[in-house]
Order: structure tokens, then sequence, then C-alpha cells
């Protein structure tokens, strides 16, 4: 409930995520309720199961992989910093034009930085390679059982041949950009949060 | 030592006796009769207006105080954290393609931005988990339980935070206790005696009489000021009424204006000795533990009671569950299978006096009756909607869903088609495979219209 949940929240902590995410202080603050009230146990981090316990999320095909990638390597439990910086790739990128000057370097929010969150949803083994085998999983995911191995395995070699440019029989990253060149990226990544 | 402690026994003593007999006259003359009677005084909405320029006056003065410390104040926003766009799948799946330029493939990689996005979307703000928690005001009401902004309360406002606490739980809630113990006792014992009677028309005049008597003292005991809206449409003999459903409460307040069978299991304990001494003076439906899984037991049942003219409407709460009145969740179609009038009511409290939400995982009954007797007041407001029937070809379930509709219309929630039972369970996965079954289509579709080519 949002009663203690702001208050839990510093001041500090605040200008810190800002910095870092570029999102503005109530924007954090909302945020800061929200995770408060997926937050079951209390503990000021979430777990899969509390992610899980969205219905929404768990009738997304490729839900699991979304709650993946808010985790870091490894780690079952993932805390408000972690999570902000995870939902930061959201933000629109008209959005930086606002805050200029604070963050240093590449935002994370960038064009970039939103295909990597992309691609890492197909690369699971973070081999920075989408092998034929990654490429039918998430297809498996998105579709269920509704089309046929061959004809799955058909997609997935069409896709590659489309996209593979070194003969390597798997998509890197660079080449899954130029793939995705003409894609609108920028609105298609982005949640419009409200001020 | 005795003989000068004697006179100031005897004073006590008196003082005592007088404060007692003027409070017991005061309970009686200012709420138990007009209880009886049906009538009111005003004395509640004139509070309730009162306790409105309070709360407006406290939230001014802590945004007062948070800009002299030049901090922000937290804002819930009703509006939610993200806007959301209402496109389905496919036309969101063809956008992102045509964006891409080229002719339309089968399978394209961004074709994942489209789930990646809606699931982050979800994450921040879903249209389920937010309503099984309360509400967030956007005035503050001198509860603690409700404040998101305890460091910039002023000295002046913790002086009446404290004050409020004191009526709250040194006047308001001792009397409303008694109240509850009154209303309860005499409906216990009054059903009980009318349950001796032969049945005829006596004992259906005074059964009704007493319920309605014993329900507006309870309500009086939650200061619960009640606006009815629509009275013609009060449901009748022989139908079903159904509403949304928020807490217990929903029961007093819609009984303390009617006569109702009312549905439900039998308990154990205090409830269990209610129940039973209310079946006597008119008949409820209340089920065995063992008979509620058998459905067709209860809808042979429900339809029984419904097919005697003589008996009373029955209330249901198709929802199943508490929610927390933001939104109205999945009608269960039970009682739209059995073929009678259906009389729609939407019940939406007022969330600035007191909430009246039963979070059933964080508090039990007796701690829930406890919040709302402390609270200021339950505002709400009831709306009788015209009767409804089951129209040619239409099934239970759709039938369902239109109430649905018209009752989230009337009390102005959101009508959500999501089960009020993922506040325990888990989504089922059949939602899932629906998901994935649209996604295939886009992809074999335009397959079919490659091959054609």
């Amino acid at each position: 409930m949002g009663s203690r949940a702001s208050s839990l929240l510093r001041e500090e902590d605040i200008e810190e995520i800002k910095k870092e995410t570029g999102f503005s202080h109530s924007q954090i603050t909302r945020l800061y309720s929200r995770f408060h009230s997926l937050d079951k146990g209390e503990n000021g981090a979430l777990s899969r199961e509390d992610f899980q316990r969205i219905p929404e999320l768990a009738i997304n095909p490729l839900g699991d992989r979304i709650i993946n990638a808010f985790f870091p390597e490894g780690e079952d439990q993932v805390n408000f910093r972690g999570f902000m910086k995870t939902l930061a790739h959201f933000r629109p990128v008209e959005d930086n034009e606002k805050n200029k000057g604070l963050s240093s370097g590449e935002p994370l929010n960038s064009r970039m930085n939103k295909l990597l969150f992309a691609f890492r949803l197909y690369d699971l083994d973070r081999d920075d390679k989408i092998s034929r085998d990654e490429l039918l999983q998430v297809l498996r995911m998105m579709v269920g059982v509704n089309i046929s191995d061959e004809q799955l395995g058909s997609i997935a070699d069409r896709t590659i041949q489309e996209a593979d440019t070194n003969g390597d029989m798997c998509i890197s990253f660079s080449e899954f950009t130029k793939v995705l060149e003409k894609v609108d990226v920028e609105q298609k990544m982005s949640i419009r949060f409200l001020h | 030592m005795e003989s000068y402690l004697f006179p100031f026994d005897s004073l006590i003593c008196m003082l005592l006796g007088i404060s007692f007999t003027v409070w017991c006259t005061l309970l009686l003359v200012f709420i138990i009769v007009p209880a009886i009677l049906g009538v009111s005084f005003g004395i509640r909405r004139l509070y309730m207006k009162s306790l409105l320029k309070l709360f407006e006056w406290a939230t001014l003065r802590m945004e007062r105080g948070a800009k002299e410390k030049n901090q922000h104040l937290y804002k819930p926003n009703s509006n939610g954290i993200i806007a959301k766009e209402p496109a389905s799948l496919e036309q969101e799946i063809q956008e992102l393609r045509r964006s891409g330029g080229g002719s339309e493939p089968e399978f394209d990689m961004s074709d994942i931005f489209y789930f990646c996005r809606k699931g982050v979307e979800s994450i921040v703000d879903d249209e389920v988990t937010k309503r099984f928690s309360a509400e967030e005001l956007e005035s503050w009401n001198l509860l603690t339980r409700s404040n998101y902004n305890s460091q910039h309360i002023s000295t002046r406002l913790t002086v009446l935070w404290g004050a409020g606490v004191l009526i709250r739980y040194g006047f308001l809630l001792p009397l409303r206790v008694t109240l509850a113990f009154t209303g309860v006792g005499l409906l216990v014992v009054l059903t009980s005696i009318i349950g001796l009677l032969p049945n005829g028309r006596t004992k259906n005049y005074l059964s009704e009489k007493v319920h309605l008597m014993c329900y507006r003292i309870c309500v009086r005991a939650l200061t619960a000021i009640i606006t009815y809206h629509d009275s013609e449409n009060k449901p009748k003999n022989g139908g079903i009424c159904v509403a949304n459903h928020t807490s217990p409460i929903d029961v007093i307040i819609l009984a303390s204006d009617g006569c109702y069978a009312m549905v439900g299991q039998v308990h154990g304990g205090l409830m269990g000795v209610i129940q039973k001494a209310m079946v006597k003076a008119c008949p409820h439906i209340w089920f065995e533990r063992s008979e509620v899984k058998d459905r067709h037991l209860v809808a042979k049942r429900l339809s029984d009671h419904v097919a005697d003219e003589s008996k009373l409407p029955i209330l249901i709460f198709p929802e199943g569950t508490c929610i927390n009145n933001t939104s109205v969740m999945m009608f269960k179609k039970g009682s739209f299978e059995i073929g009678c009038t259906v009389y729609p009511v939407a019940i939406k409290y007022d969330p600035r006096f007191g909430d009246a939400f039963w979070n059933s995982s964080t508090f039990g009954m007796v701690n829930y009756l406890l919040h709302m007797m402390s609270s200021w007041a339950i505002v709400c407001s009831v709306w009788y909607l015209p009767p409804m029937s089951r129209m040619e070809g239409e099934d239970a379930v759709q039938f369902a869903n239109r109430v649905k509709a018209a009752i989230a219309r009337k009390g102005g929630l959101a009508d959500l088609l999501w089960d009020g039972g993922l506040k325990r369970g888990k989504v089922k996965e059949v939602f899932k495979e629906e998901q994935q079954k649209l996604y295939s289509k886009v992809l074999v579709g335009s397959g079919e219209d490659r091959s054609r080519s």
C-alpha cells in the first residue's frame, strides 16, 4: 500500500536514480509505490513469483523472458534500483531533451540500448549470438501449439538466412541492428510515463 | 476511615448512575427510536459535511508545509502511471512490420517488441492487482492508515489528528460497539421469539419489521450515511438481487432498506447463532459446507425459493469475493442460469471517510470491523437499477456480462473481465493460449497470402 512506501525512499536515493535513469521525481515516487505493492514479502526486493502474480504478465507468451530481463546474472532478487534501471530502457527518447546534461555516456533509453534489451530476450545464454535453437525457442513460446515443428523450423531458417551476413548461421547484435534499421524502435519500445 | 470515604463513595455512585442514565436516554432517543421508526434527524449528514471541510483544510496545510520545505508531496494519480494504447495484437504487429518497410514477411524479428512492451506495461500498471488493495486518496482524511506524507505534518495538524484519534477511539468506538451489540442481540432474541409464531401474514409482517429495525441499528453502529437512488426499482418477491461486493457491510446496507433472503454457508460460533435465529423468522438459504460444492443442489434450492412468490428476493454477490470498489470483476454465471428476473444494484462507497474494502488476506473479520468502527463514517450510494431478464438467444455468461456492465456504468466503476478469484489463485493457462493463437494467425495468415502470390 502507498501509506508507508514513499517515506521509505530517501531524497538522496531519488536524486541518484534520477541521474541514472532520467525519470522525474514524481515518476520515481509513484513507481516506488508500485514496486512496494508488488513486493508481497515486504523485504525491499522482488522475486520472480512477485512478477508472476500479475495476471496480464502471466498470460503474455514472453512473460518469463521479460521477467528474466529484470534479474541480473544468477540472482533471484531485484531491488528498486535494478527495477528502475530496467524500466528506464522504456523511457521515450524525446524525454531526454528535457534532461540534457544529466546523464553521462549512453542513456539507458537510447536506440541501441532498447535494441540490446530486445536482443537479450532472444539470446538466452548471453553469448552475443542468436542461434537457430534460441530463435526456435522464442518462436515456440510466441505461437504455442498452433504451428507445426517443420513450419516453425522453416520460418526460423528463412529469418536467419535474411539476416545473416557473415555466414555463421547465427545472428549477431550488429546483424540484428541492421535488419531492424528501418523500424521505429524508439517509439515501439517506449512507454508513455505520465508526469 | 470508612466514615469519610462513605460520602465520596455515594457521590461517585450517584454520578455514575446519572451519567449512565443520560447516556442511555440519549442513545435511545437519538439512535434507537429513529431506527425503529425508520426516520432520521439528519445529524449524520451534518457530521459528514463538517468532516469534508476539515479534510480539505488538512490537505491544504500539508501542501503548504511541503512547499515551505521545498519538497515534493506524494500525490497518488488516479489517472495511472502510464498512458496505454488500446490497440489489438494484429493491429500493432502489422504497424510494426509496415514501419520496417518492404514486403510483409511471415515473421519479423521486430514482432517481439509488441510482447515486450505489453509485458513491461503490465509490470508498471496492470488492471487486476491494484483492485485488491485499498484505493489511494487524493486528500488526507486524518487517519494514519491513509497518510502518505508523514514528514509534512505541522504541529497544528498533529494536534488535530490527536484530537481525531481521541474522538474516534474514545467516544465513537465504544458508542458504536454498544450499538452493534444491541442490534445483533435484538436480532437474535426477537427473531427467535417470532419463530414461535405460526406461519402466516402476521409472522411475515413482524419478521420484516424486526429485521429492518435491527439492521438500521447496525447501520447507525457503523455511522453509515447511505443515499438510496431510484427506490422504485427495489427488488420484489420471486427475483434475485445482484450487487457488486466490497465488504460484508454491503449486506447490512442493502438489508436496512428492504427485506431479502440471504444466501450463504453455515458458519460456527456467533455467525452460526445469528444465522439459526434469522432462519426461524423467515426463510433464508443456508448451505452446509459439503453442499456448497454441488452446483446442481445449489441451483435447485435457489430456483425453488424463487418460484415461491411469497418468499423474499434472494441477495447474491456474483463476484464471489471482495473487490476494492474501483471496478466490477467477472460475475459467476450460477445465479444467472436460474431464469428469473434479476434486480441489479450498484453500491459505491465514498473513500474519503473510511475505506470499506475488506482485504481478507491482511485483516481478519474482527480486525476489519474494528477498523470500520473507528473510521469517521461510512458514506455510500446505492442505486437500484431497473430489472433485467435473460433475452432470447443470450446465454448465462452474456447475460451476466450485460448486468455487470450496467452496474459498472451506474456506479462509475471500471468494468473488467478478469475473475475476482485472481486475488488468491493463478490465472488460467487458457488465456495465454488465446494470445498465442492470435499471434499464430498473424504468422500463418500472411503465409497463406504468400503462397497464393
